[in-house]
């Protein structure tokens, strides 16, 4: 091995285990030293040997000892395998070691700083060694080694510095060097002084090696530096001592050096083996197997344990879980081995474990074990749904039925207490009323009777309160509660008095009044009223009332006097105290007056102590007066005499009774009868009141003559408003005149806890302030008036009353209180929380916070491109509807994506002419784009309803038929002899991409295709064809080729067409057939592409390309100029003579799925040198039936492959403004048409331009063709329905499918039709038949299907002996048995009053029998059961039509010209295009005439014409007609016709357009292109 | 060049279809996709996927486990149409016909970390019994014309649908820039997420 790989592989080593082994090589010095220290007397004998041998064996050896040495090492001390790392290549990352190196470089450091320090003290011991020989040393081996050194006399310069560490530094290398001395160690280790070597080496790997070596010593610090730097990381180990001295920097460039070494090395070794038992050796370090033996009880528990068996203790243990032994054992070992003795042991060394909680027995409730009633256990009870109306009634008006709170208000009665119709017993039967009720309500209280007994009490208390038995009272105590109950009783006794007395008064006025009252009724001689006061005379013990009473009095008078000597007592001290003030005072004034004082001083004291005495001379400033006993008493008699009963008097009890008679009115006097009168003629009624408003009144009594009334009415109130107020009004009647509002009573609204049957009845004062003055007895009212007789005394009452009523909350029958009472409170809280009292908003707010959730105002929302752009999207505009990655911020927005957007609303309303060649289409255009956008939207809107199978694939249940069917096939052939077609698989457009659908065109065969004019017919019937021309033509040397026409027979004339199917500007074409009745039988294969690649239903429904087939005539001309050639060579040249096409719109394949039949070619009315006639007089005889039809034929069959499915149209259900009775019934109709014969369509309503459902009959009626157009035959019906028919085919076809994107069908009226110029089958047939109604015709719409359209209309006329069929977008009619007509099916008849569906076994024209009055073969819709209801129509009065303007038309034809030549001259991009002037404008003058004959009979004029005039060219061209709607289709016609094509060096071309205007902007267009090739 | 404000911002999704329970089902097959709104695009990783078949667990617990893993990254500029991932389950039936079982989604977690779901699965319903009986014998049960019908609401309204099972994904979800777009979608409670995995970690 090369010593230096090997090397870099040791390096690499280090890489990868250095921390291990840097440790490893610590620990290993360390070990060493203590080796050293016990060998250290050996004397170092190999150290010199080695030092001088020489240094590449050195090396040598090193390394292999070295490597030797790995080994037991790497098993011994590393973890991780050794032989791993070693084969692979070393990383080369610097960084990486970098970063592994610095921490481990940290670590180093810590553990050298211990070793150095074991070192330091080791070499305290050894301080005799020779230190200066060792310094010396370094330099004897510089010149060995060379860079080995270098850090040791770095640690010399450096030693002057820092002397004291670096000295023990090296003596800690020096010591490692010793060990260097002593013998190799015999067990694979290196000795120390290989390690050493190895360590401090430079693995330089750089070829500048040998250099180095010899100028080593001539190199100056900063290399050896760098030497030192390039070292390898293993040296570190030693080195960590130096890198002190290395900056950090070094650092880095030290290990930035290893890199190139590193990672141009792999080693290769073989793939290691580890033997099994090493594996298990290891497994069994790391594997833990738990044992399946049990666990000796001694190891769960903790130690000195006694396992302790609670249930022998008699402590209840739930059994524990059924687990198996063994499991329970392992687990057991396993948790011992993660945590000895831990908590998973009980304590009676099992493992813990909760009772079983599986239950011996089911806990379910048994079911009785009868089926039956098992049965009835489990049957469900029904009941009925509860409503809670309540718990959602909490607004006003939130839809529940109201009344769910109600308030009762019982209105027993009222009572007037005065009225101006009281006389005056009246008045003082109401005071004596008033007065006996406060009498009685005072006796109820009996509050004098009370304030006797507790003054009694408190007597008692304060008596006992003297007794000294009590003795744990102190005596402060009991004086303050003494004091307290003093003061108590001096109240208490004034209440009693003032009570006492107010009884009595009460008392006297009654009884005053009561006199009143009787001298009244006396002096007045009538009785009023039927009061009567009797007083009772209680009986009373004469002698122990009096004692009693003077016992009060003395008790009084007790009371008094106490309470007057206290008081003189106070007095006193406060006499006291100012008079020391006083005294203080004096003394300072006056010397002699201080003994007096002194000895009053004495005296008071002492007078203090003895209370009995209270009477003293008091000397200044003014002394209290002393009480007087005897006045105290006449005091308290005088008083007790006032307010109480004297002893011996009869106790007075009143009793009001109205037991007293009324005088009778005759009796009476004048005045007071007429009071009595006016009395009866009064009536009152209560109005409730209820936050105002007037919720019910009370009936209207009369009033008694007693002013009371009774109403006793109970009023239930519903509220669901908090109540606010609750008033009673009170009105009065008099007679029959007004009323008057006496008073507004406001009634307390109750509490919740009030209900019904527990309120009280209350009573409410009211007042009013009415003046009355009466002409009779009544007093009045507000009115002084007075008893006496004089006069005095007045008094002035004024009307007032009493109103008895009870208000509660009434209950429910299922409703608690405590609901009540919570809902109520709610109620309250929420009524005044929002609305307050005058507040109440008359709308209501869904999302009251909707305007604190806005994160900003709207216009600002606006202002932000981003969110316009988002809310664009959402709204699926056309435009942003695919919009992806909107931009997250406003600035990333350009403009100019809303430029469009912006433009397409603005542009709405202004007419863009650009692509419009005239403005009506431009107006017509835009509008068709408005009618489609809004259809569009509508559709976006239906899209999103979806039905189950939008959503959902589900096989349909399979019915008998198709069982029967599918078991049949079981037995099916596989390879029939006959097979039969089967459908294809349709495929959703979906996941298409280009390429993926091709139009497959299968051209079959031709009939009549016309022939060229004979140029042997020129001999044969020079008569018959145009002579000029054709003996031109002929006589050109360049006839047909010679060839053919030696081969065919006489009279027989060649043409060889074939067939080329243009879409999409893709082109294919057959190969040549030959003869009038070619046969192809070829398969042609278009490509189709979808624009925008966008395969969508919606997209391909509305690709409006259309295919082109063509029939061409391949004509080969001799091109030989020189005859002589002729022998030897043929030189043709091949022309193609367009003979006319067949063009189908790709909707209708795409809708058709496929097109099979044979189609008339469209030929244009003149063919130059071609003939439409047959020569079939060699024949025989079948083209008589041929004969029948002029043209030519093709038959083809066309489909898409794969097949597509077609849009489903539109569900949505249109709003109809027609009779539902109708609709119902067109339903009904339909649906039986449909059950018998489900292949034919039956139409009865169909959707108008404004999305209405109408019936269809009401789209027929007669209107007026053009005026102009009538006026062209005017005695030719025949040719005017000819030419009305014509007019209808000019109006351009624009399938439904296209414009709406195949929604739906949409029925314009035919004025839209007239002014939109586009239409589909229907609105041309709709508004052909309404021309030929108003041309007395009998016209019908038939519904059926056609080839190529599919299902389509057409119109059907009855001529006086045959009908015809009219096919609107051709104008051709058919009679009904023409072969060719390319109507083949009849569905039904529409007729303006009338719907005929076919119920014919047939449905082919041909087949059929169109009189609809046989019941039989046609279902009418309306019948004698359904009578026609007369439907007005939707079609308008009458159609106007305007003139077009001729200067228009005439620029349009100028513009169409210039549009063409320029197109054609693109076509031909690498040939000069020519245009004949001469040509161009003779062609311009023959096509106004081709208009005006309609392209007949005209032809042979026109070739004669033309030779004249252009002799000496071969003339090829054609005159193309095509109603007029864009430009676009006219380019692609003239492109069909490939006249383009001809690229003969001298052709000239000519092109000339012709547009007839039509009334109302129809315009006919005529093209005329020929080539022309001069004849030399 | 970090650029200092960003016109988009990533979510990175990984994870796993980790198990399923499927009670009456055996060797089921997953499919995956992911539905987003037109502001997202995935830059990385895979949209679709289809798992192994997986048979039932021996255990008690008979799961499916698939562990089937999901790695995409998508971008966007809104959160708008945030990421959904719909799953359809499928298997044989008793005559071996491959039936779906279960369709399934859930968006894809807003929040920075480790996030597990679990979807409830369900199949649409046959409209009638008879249906039901013929669409059990020819094996051709009802199915949604797309799976991706369960992560939009438009249009369900029409369907009955049969809970079928349960599938439990595990989604680690890392955002970029959204917080300097302004969008803060703070992980919800990160300790909770990492926390019992850290957990049994440690205990190894």
């Amino acid at each position: 091995m090369n010593p230096k790989e090997e090397k870099v592989k040791i390096i690499s080593q280090e890489f990868t285990e250095d921390g291990v082994e840097v440790d490893a090589e610590v620990e290993r010095r360390k070990k060493s030293r203590i080796q050293r220290q016990q060998k250290k007397k050996k004397p170092p004998t190999t150290a010199p040997e080695e030092m001088v041998s020489d240094k590449s064996h050195e090396e040598y050896q090193q390394k292999m000892q070295e490597t030797v040495e790995e080994e037991p090492e790497s098993h011994l001390l590393s973890v991780t395998t050794r032989r791993g790392p070693r084969s692979l290549p070393p990383i080369p990352s610097a960084s990486r070691t970098g970063f592994a190196e610095f921490s481990m470089r940290e670590r180093m450091r810590e553990k050298l700083q211990a070793a150095r320090s074991k070192a330091e003290s080791a070499l305290l011991q050894e301080i005799p060694t020779p230190r200066p020989r060792r310094l010396q040393s370094p330099s004897e081996r510089e010149s060995e080694t060379e860079f080995g050194p270098e850090p040791s006399k770095e640690v010399q310069g450096t030693r002057q510095e820092d002397d004291s560490q670096s000295c023990s530094r090296v003596k800690f290398r020096d010591s490692v060097r010793k060990i260097k001395s002593k013998p190799q160690a015999p067990a694979g280790f290196p000795s120390a002084e290989e390690a050493y070597n190895f360590f401090t080496f430079n693995f330089d790997h750089e070829p500048e090696e040998p250099e180095d070596k010899s100028n080593a010593k001539d190199r100056d610090r900063a290399q050896e530096d760098e030497g030192r730097e390039e070292e390898t990381p293993a040296g570190r180990a030693k080195k960590t001592e130096e890198e002190e001295l290395l900056n950090g920097k070094d650092a880095e460039d030290f290990l930035l050096g290893l890199d190139p070494t590193v990672h141009n090395v792999v080693a290769v070794k073989p793939a290691e083996y580890k033997s099994a038992h090493v594996r298990l050796q290891k497994e069994k370090e790391t594997l833990f197997t738990p044992s399946r033996l049990a666990v000796p009880t001694y190891k769960k528990l903790p130690e000195n344990v006694q396992p302790r068996f609670l249930e022998d203790e008699g402590l209840y243990i739930g059994a524990r879980p059924e687990v198996a032994s063994t499991s329970q054992n392992i687990m057991e070992n396993r948790l011992l081995m993660q945590e000895p003795v831990g908590k998973w042991f009980g304590d009676d060394g099992r493992i813990l474990a909760l009772p079983s909680p599986i239950k011996p027995f089911p806990s379910r409730p048994s079911l009785s074990t009868q089926e039956q009633s098992a049965k009835a256990e489990l049957e469900t009870l029904y009941k009925k749904a509860m409503k809670y109306v309540h718990s959602n009634q909490r607004m006003i008006g939130s839809g529940d039925p109201p009344g769910n709170f109600q308030l009762d208000i019982d209105i027993s009665g009222l009572i007037f207490t005065h009225h101006p119709c009281f006389s005056r017993e009246h008045v003082l039967a109401s005071k004596l009323a008033l007065l006996y009720d406060q009498y009685l309500a005072r006796q109820q209280r009996n509050k004098a009777k009370f304030l006797t007994d507790k003054l009694q009490a408190l007597r008692n208390a304060v008596q006992r309160g003297f007794n000294p038995e009590e003795p744990h009272q102190t005596l402060d105590a009991t004086q303050k509660t003494i004091n307290e109950y003093k003061s108590e009783i001096r109240q208490t006794r004034k209440l009693r008095d003032t009570e006492q007395e107010k009884d009595r008064t009460l008392l006297k006025t009654l009884l005053k009044v009561w006199k009143e009252m009787k001298s009244l009724r006396e002096f007045q001689r009538f009785t009023n009223t039927p009061l009567k006061l009797v007083l009772r005379k209680g009986k009373v013990d004469q002698k122990a009332d009096e004692e009693a009473y003077e016992a009060e009095i003395q008790a009084e008078i007790q009371e008094l006097l106490e309470e007057h000597t206290e008081d003189y007592k106070k007095k006193m001290e406060e006499y006291r105290a100012s008079h020391q003030q006083w005294k203080a005072w004096r003394k300072a004034q006056r010397a002699k007056k201080k003994k007096k004082k002194k000895a009053a001083e004495e005296h008071t004291d002492e007078e203090e102590a003895e209370e009995p005495f209270p009477e003293e001379d008091v000397v200044k400033p003014i002394p209290p007066e002393p009480t007087d006993p005897g006045l105290i008493e006449q005091q308290v008699r005088e008083r007790a005499a006032h307010s109480r009963r004297r002893p011996g008097e009869p106790m007075l009890v009143p009793e009001l009774s109205l037991a007293g008679n009324v005088t009778p009115s005759d009796q009476c006097p004048r005045v007071e009868v007429s009071r009595r009168e006016d009395v009866k003629r009064r009536s009152v009624y209560l109005k409730v009141l209820f936050n105002g408003k007037e919720v019910s009144r009370t009936v209207t009594r009369q009033l008694g003559a007693d002013f009371r009334v009774h109403f006793g009415q109970i009023f239930n109130l519903q509220i669901f408003n908090w109540p606010e107020s609750l008033m009673l009004q009170v009105y009065e009647t008099v007679g029959h005149s007004s009323t008057t509002l006496l008073a507004e009573v406001f009634l307390p609204i109750p509490e919740t806890t009030i209900v019904t049957g527990r309120a009280p009845m209350e009573e409410v004062e009211f007042s009013s302030n009415q003046h009355v003055t009466l002409d009779h007895e009544g007093v009045g009212s507000g009115v002084p008036f007075s008893f006496e007789a004089d006069g005095s005394n007045q008094l002035t009452l004024m009307t007032s009353g009493k109103v008895s009523h009870s208000v509660a909350w009434a209950i429910g029958e299922n409703v608690t209180i405590k609901w009540n009472i919570s809902k109520l409170s709610f109620l309250k809280s929420n009524t005044v929380a929002t609305s307050g009292e005058s507040y109440v908003p008359d709308f209501f707010r869904l999302e009251q916070l909707q305007q604190e959730f806005n994160f900003v105002s709207d216009e600002e929302l606006n202002r932000s491109k981003r969110f316009r752009l988002l809310h664009l999207r959402s709204q699926e505009v056309p435009e942003f509807r695919n919009y992806k990655q909107i931009p997250v911020y406003d600035r990333e927005i350009m403009e100019k994506v809303f430029q469009d957007y912006e433009k397409r609303l603005r542009d709405r309303n202004v007419i863009e002419t650009k692509d419009h060649l005239d403005t009506h289409r431009a107006t017509v255009a835009k509008y068709l784009q408005q009618v489609r956008e809004s259809v569009i939207n509508r559709f976006l809107i239906a899209k999103h309803h979806f039905l189950l199978t939008d959503l959902v694939v589900e096989e349909e249940v399979p019915n008998i038929s198709i069982l029967g069917l599918s078991l049949f096939k079981l037995a099916e052939q596989k390879r029939p002899l006959r097979p039969r077609r089967k459908g294809r698989k349709k495929v959703t457009a979906q996941n298409l991409s280009d390429g993926d659908i091709k139009l497959l065109v299968n051209i079959i065969r031709a009939y009549d295709i016309p022939v060229r004019k004979p140029m042997v017919s020129k001999f044969q019937q020079p008569s018959r064809s145009s002579r000029t021309f054709n003996e031109k033509h002929s006589a050109s040397p360049s006839g047909h080729s010679p060839g053919h026409s030696a081969d065919y027979p006489l009279g027989q004339v060649l043409v060889r067409p074939f067939v080329e199917v243009s879409f999409q500007r893709t082109i294919c074409h057959t190969t040549t057939a030959e003869g009038p009745n070619p046969s192809w039988n070829e398969e042609l294969e278009l490509p189709f592409r979808a624009p925008n690649g966008d395969y969508s239903t919606a997209s391909l429904q509305s690709v409006k390309d259309d295919v082109y087939i063509n029939i061409f005539d391949e004509v080969l001309y001799d091109v030989l100029e020189d005859d002589r050639e002729r022998g030897s060579g043929i030189h043709t040249r091949i022309e193609r003579h367009w003979l006319g096409c067949v063009k189908i719109p790709f909707s209708t394949i795409y809708f058709q799925a496929r097109i099979d039949g044979t189609f008339k070619i469209d030929i244009p009315p003149v063919l130059l040198g071609y003939s439409k006639e047959r020569h079939i007089i060699m024949e025989r005889a079948f083209d008589s039936a041929r004969s029948l039809s002029e043209g030519s034929y093709i038959t083809l069959f066309i489909t898409i492959e794969p097949q597509l499915v077609p849009g489903e149209p539109i569900r949505e259900k249109f709003d109809s403004q027609e009779d539902e009775k109708l609709l119902q019934a067109a339903e009904k109709f339909q649906a039986e048409c449909n059950l018998k014969f489900p292949c034919r369509h039956c139409l009865t309503t169909v959707i108008d331009l404004s999305g209405k459902t109408v019936f269809i009959t009401r789209y027929l009626k007669p209107l007026n063709p053009p005026q102009e157009l009538l006026n062209v035959y005017p005695n030719n019906p025949q040719a005017t329905a000819e030419l009305v028919a014509r007019y209808v085919s000019l109006i351009p076809f624009l399938p439904d499918t296209v414009s709406f994107a195949g929604i739906c069908d949409l029925w314009s009226t035919s004025d839209q039709f007239l002014d939109l110029l586009a239409g589909d089958e229907e609105e041309h047939a709709v508004l052909l038949c309404n021309y030929f109604l108003s041309l007395d015709k009998k016209a019908w719409l038939v519904m059926g299907s056609a080839i190529p359209e599919g299902p389509t209309a057409y119109v059907l006329t009855w001529e006086k002996n045959h009908y015809l069929i009219w096919n609107p977008c051709s104008g051709h009619c058919y009679g009904q048995f023409d072969t060719f007509c390319p109507l083949k099916s009849v569905s039904c008849l529409i007729g303006p009053d009338n719907i005929w569906f076919n119920i014919q076994h047939y449905d082919s024209p041909l087949r059929i029998n169109f009189d609809v009055t046989k019941p039989k073969l046609w279902k009418s819709f309306f019948s004698r059961s359904l009578p026609y209801p007369g439907l007005s129509s939707v079609q308008p009065e009458e159609l106007l039509y305007q003139h077009t303007d001729k200067a228009a038309a005439a620029e349009l034809q100028d513009r169409i010209e210039k549009i063409l030549k320029e197109k054609i001259m693109d076509w031909r991009p690498r040939h000069l295009t020519r245009w004949n002037r001469y040509c161009t404008s003779t062609l311009r003058h023959f096509l106004p005439l081709l208009e005006r004959s309609q392209g007949e009979g005209i032809e042979e004029d026109h070739r004669a014409e033309l030779l004249k005039q252009l002799g000496d060219y071969r003339f090829s061209g054609f005159p193309l007609h095509m109603p007029y709607s864009e430009v676009k289709p006219l380019i692609e016609a003239v492109y069909s016709t490939g006249v383009h094509n001809i690229d003969v060096p001298n052709v000239e071309f000519a092109l000339a357009v012709y547009i007839h205007p039509y009334p109302k902007n129809v315009l006919s267009v005529w093209i005329y292109v020929a080539s022309l090739i001069r004849n030399r | 060049m970090a650029a200092a404000s960003p016109s988009v911002f990533l979510l990175m999704v990984n994870g796993q279809v980790e198990s399923a329970q499927f009670p009456e089902y055996d060797d089921l097959y997953c499919k995956y996709c992911f539905v987003y709104g037109q502001d997202w695009a995935p830059t990385a990783g895979l949209e679709e996927g289809i798992s192994q078949i997986a048979s039932k667990s021996q255990d008690v617990r008979r799961a499916l486990v698939w562990n089937f893993p999901i790695d995409v990254t998508f971008k966007s500029t809104n959160p708008y149409g945030w990421p959904q991932i719909v799953l359809s389950v499928y298997g044989p039936d008793v005559f071996g016909n491959d039936v779906v079982r279960g369709y399934g989604a859930v968006h894809v977690p807003f929040s920075p970390g480790r996030h597990k779901r679990t979807i409830p699965m369900f199949v649409p319903e046959s409209t009638s019994t008879l249906q039901k009986f013929t669409s059990w014998f020819m094996g051709r049960r009802p199915e949604y014309t797309d799976p991706k019908v369960v992560a939009q609401g438009e249009g369900r309204e029409v369907t009955r649908v049969r809970s079928q099972g349960f599938v439990t994904l595990f989604f680690n979800v890392v955002t970029k820039d959204m917080r300097k777009l302004g969008y803060d979608t703070g992980p919800v409670d990160t300790q909770g997420g990492l926390g019992p995995s850290l957990h049994q970690g440690n205990l190894q």
